[in-house]
């Protein structure tokens, strides 16, 4: 079709191109930028893409005042376990509704899909009351088991759709070559499904490294909060500290931002088909 | 593969249905899949039912069942109707705009051109970075005195003095639906991409053989055949924006003066802030009523457009 593309399309073409790089890219450029740039540079009235002078002391801040790798190092531990439970858990259901003769299958993935829309400030207060019976504020489990019931319902849902792409011949020959239920899915579909666990993982790790509202709700120190938390309370007393929170922006973005791109393409048709194709 | 071929030359005779016997493995390996689902999601649910029935607070440790008074409270709490009217407002406004924007972004990504992977991938940015950072970059994007957007606006010419965005009643709605579209559209745009991709092309080019017109073959081809894409996204989006907490939370707080209070931003602080918890539930309870509405409305309606499509 390129061809018959006359120069006004292609300009338009290109030009909404140029648009939407910008609108992607330009905020996190400027905060990129901004977590370089001295305070009295941010407010000189002047505002300069280049950083100049060029300063670190943003990041010195966010990291020695504000101890910002405690908060990392909180969110790693969360983000990573629920990663593997959610896998975990998630390919055994999925691997369930894939390959057994189970009645109602699609009734039951709906009913899982429609889990993950419930809003969750309706479980938040519930949920509140049982951690506190159970002693379980400021743990890392409390959010870890909050978060794999987050993530489970779009992990579920990818890798049903990954499996049941899985050519079926390959379950009867291992069936009669004796191999039990568990170790076709140990040992035989697991393996051929590593690609799509590792975007499914990524995707699980990015919902609890980004959540938000459980992380308040249950946490109240340092030892326990994660990143968000930790970032909606960087403030100063007198003024909003803008460079010390772009330093930190980009220190928990940046990380995310080059595993997402290093994945994109998985991601993309991973999401895609659990989102719309159904 | 080779135990594929040499089973296949034994024969076997062929079970009906699925290979595999359901009944007790996929009890056992669903079995944790439910009981995640069952704690974290259906049980507060039906706890905060039986919670928004009672007064239970915290503070005055009172746990007696009232029955419907919390909702005859709501009712007539204009708290709870101004965090409605502005969630409704919110969700509809970024909805709207971030399905015509992003259905905007996937037709210029359908096409061929130089450079397009870049394009692809950087339009991953917004969707992967933390609610929470998006919420301060946009404050520091908008801010009223140094903000980046207030000085491009003033050297445009497009306003004469400072706008206080977020820090005025007038406009801090409008920023946070900006924020929420900046955000969402770029994947709205990549997931509205993948249904136009499925789109037979020879389709498009016959319409244009027979001489229609760009915007001819948008309007009767790709469009209809987009639309149940185009529904069910929206639908996810819609139900996605209706729970807004984090954005306002961190970048108004709900302020200034009530102007960007949401439903769960109100839930939150009647739960987490007055303690209480049996009218907090009333409220969120609500809520989650709302939005089984919204959802009820656009399967309706989504329904009826494949039943009328067939």
């Amino acid at each position: 079709m390129n061809e018959t593309r006359s120069p006004l399309q292609s300009f338009v073409i290109y030009a909404g191109a140029l648009l939407i790089l910008v609108w992607s890219g330009g905020p996190f450029i400027w905060q990129f930028s901004t977590s370089f740039q001295l305070d009295k540079m941010l407010t000189s009235g002047s505002p300069s893409l280049i950083p100049h002078p060029f300063t670190l002391e943003h990041y010195y801040n966010a990291f020695v005042e504000k101890q910002l790798h405690r908060y990392v190092w909180n969110s790693l531990v969360v983000s990573l376990a629920t990663t593997f439970l959610c896998l975990f858990v998630g390919s055994l259901a999925a691997f369930a509704l894939s390959r057994l003769n189970i009645k109602g299958r699609f009734g039951i993935l709906m009913v899982i899909l429609s889990v993950s829309m419930f809003p969750q400030i309706a479980l938040v207060g519930p949920l509140y009351l049982v951690a506190t019976n159970l002693g379980l504020l400021d743990t890392y489990t409390a959010l870890i088991i909050t978060y794999l019931a987050l993530g489970l319902p779009l992990v579920t849902w990818v890798l049903f759709g990954y499996f049941e792409t899985l050519p079926r011949e390959i379950d009867e020959a291992a069936r009669m070559d004796g191999v039990s239920v568990p170790g076709l899915l140990w040992r035989i579909i697991l393996p051929m499904s590593l690609p799509s666990l590792v975007t499914t993982g990524l995707l699980a790790f990015i919902t609890a490294w980004n959540e938000f509202l459980f992380a308040l709700a249950f946490t109240s120190n340092i030892d326990r909060q994660t990143i968000p938390v930790g970032i909606a309370n960087f403030t100063n007393l007198y003024y909003v500290p803008w460079g010390d929170i772009a330093a930190a922006s980009a220190v928990v973005t940046v990380p995310l931002i080059l595993l997402v791109l290093f994945f994109q393409r998985h991601i993309i048709e991973g999401l895609t088909q659990g989102g719309v194709k159904e | 593969m080779t135990a594929a071929a040499t089973v296949s030359s034994v024969r076997r005779p062929r079970r009906l249905g699925r290979a595999l016997p359901g009944a007790f493995w996929g009890l056992i390996l669903l079995t944790p899949a439910f009981v995640s689902l069952a704690s974290v999601s259906f049980y507060p649910i039906v706890n905060g039912l039986n919670l928004s029935l009672t007064n239970t607070s915290l503070i005055t440790q009172d746990q007696d069942f009232t029955g419907l008074s919390n909702y005859v409270q709501l009712w007539g709490d204009p708290q709870f109707w101004n965090a409605w009217w502005h969630t409704m407002w919110f969700t509809a406004a970024s909805t709207v705009l971030e399905t015509v924007i992003g259905l905007g972004m996937a037709l210029i990504l359908c096409e061929a051109f130089k450079g397009r992977g870049l394009v692809r991938a950087a339009m991953l940015v917004p969707w992967a970075m933390p609610t929470v950072v998006t919420s301060k970059m946009f404050g520091w994007l908008f801010d009223g005195q140094n903000g980046i957007i207030n000085y491009l606006l003033l050297h445009a010419g497009l306003i004469d003095q400072n706008v206080n965005w977020y820090g005025s009643p007038d406009t801090a709605m409008i920023t946070i639906i900006i924020a929420d579209v900046w955000k969402t559209t770029p994947f709205m745009a990549l997931l509205l991409l993948t249904g136009l991709q499925t789109v037979p092309i020879s389709l498009i080019e016959a319409a244009r053989m027979d001489g229609a017109k760009g915007w001819i073959t948008f309007w009767h081809i790709r469009l209809p055949l987009l639309m149940p894409t185009l529904l069910i996204a929206g639908l996810f989006r819609a139900l996605d924006a209706f729970r807004v907490f984090d954005l306002v939370y961190v970048l108004t707080g709900g302020g200034p003066a009530d102007s960007t209070e949401t439903l769960s931003t109100l839930s939150y602080k009647v739960l987490f802030s007055t303690l209480q918890f049996g009218y907090g539930s009333a409220v969120s309870t609500a809520m989650f009523i709302t939005e089984g509405i919204i959802a009820l409305v656009f399967v309706v309606y989504l329904v009826r457009q494949i039943r009328r499509a067939q």
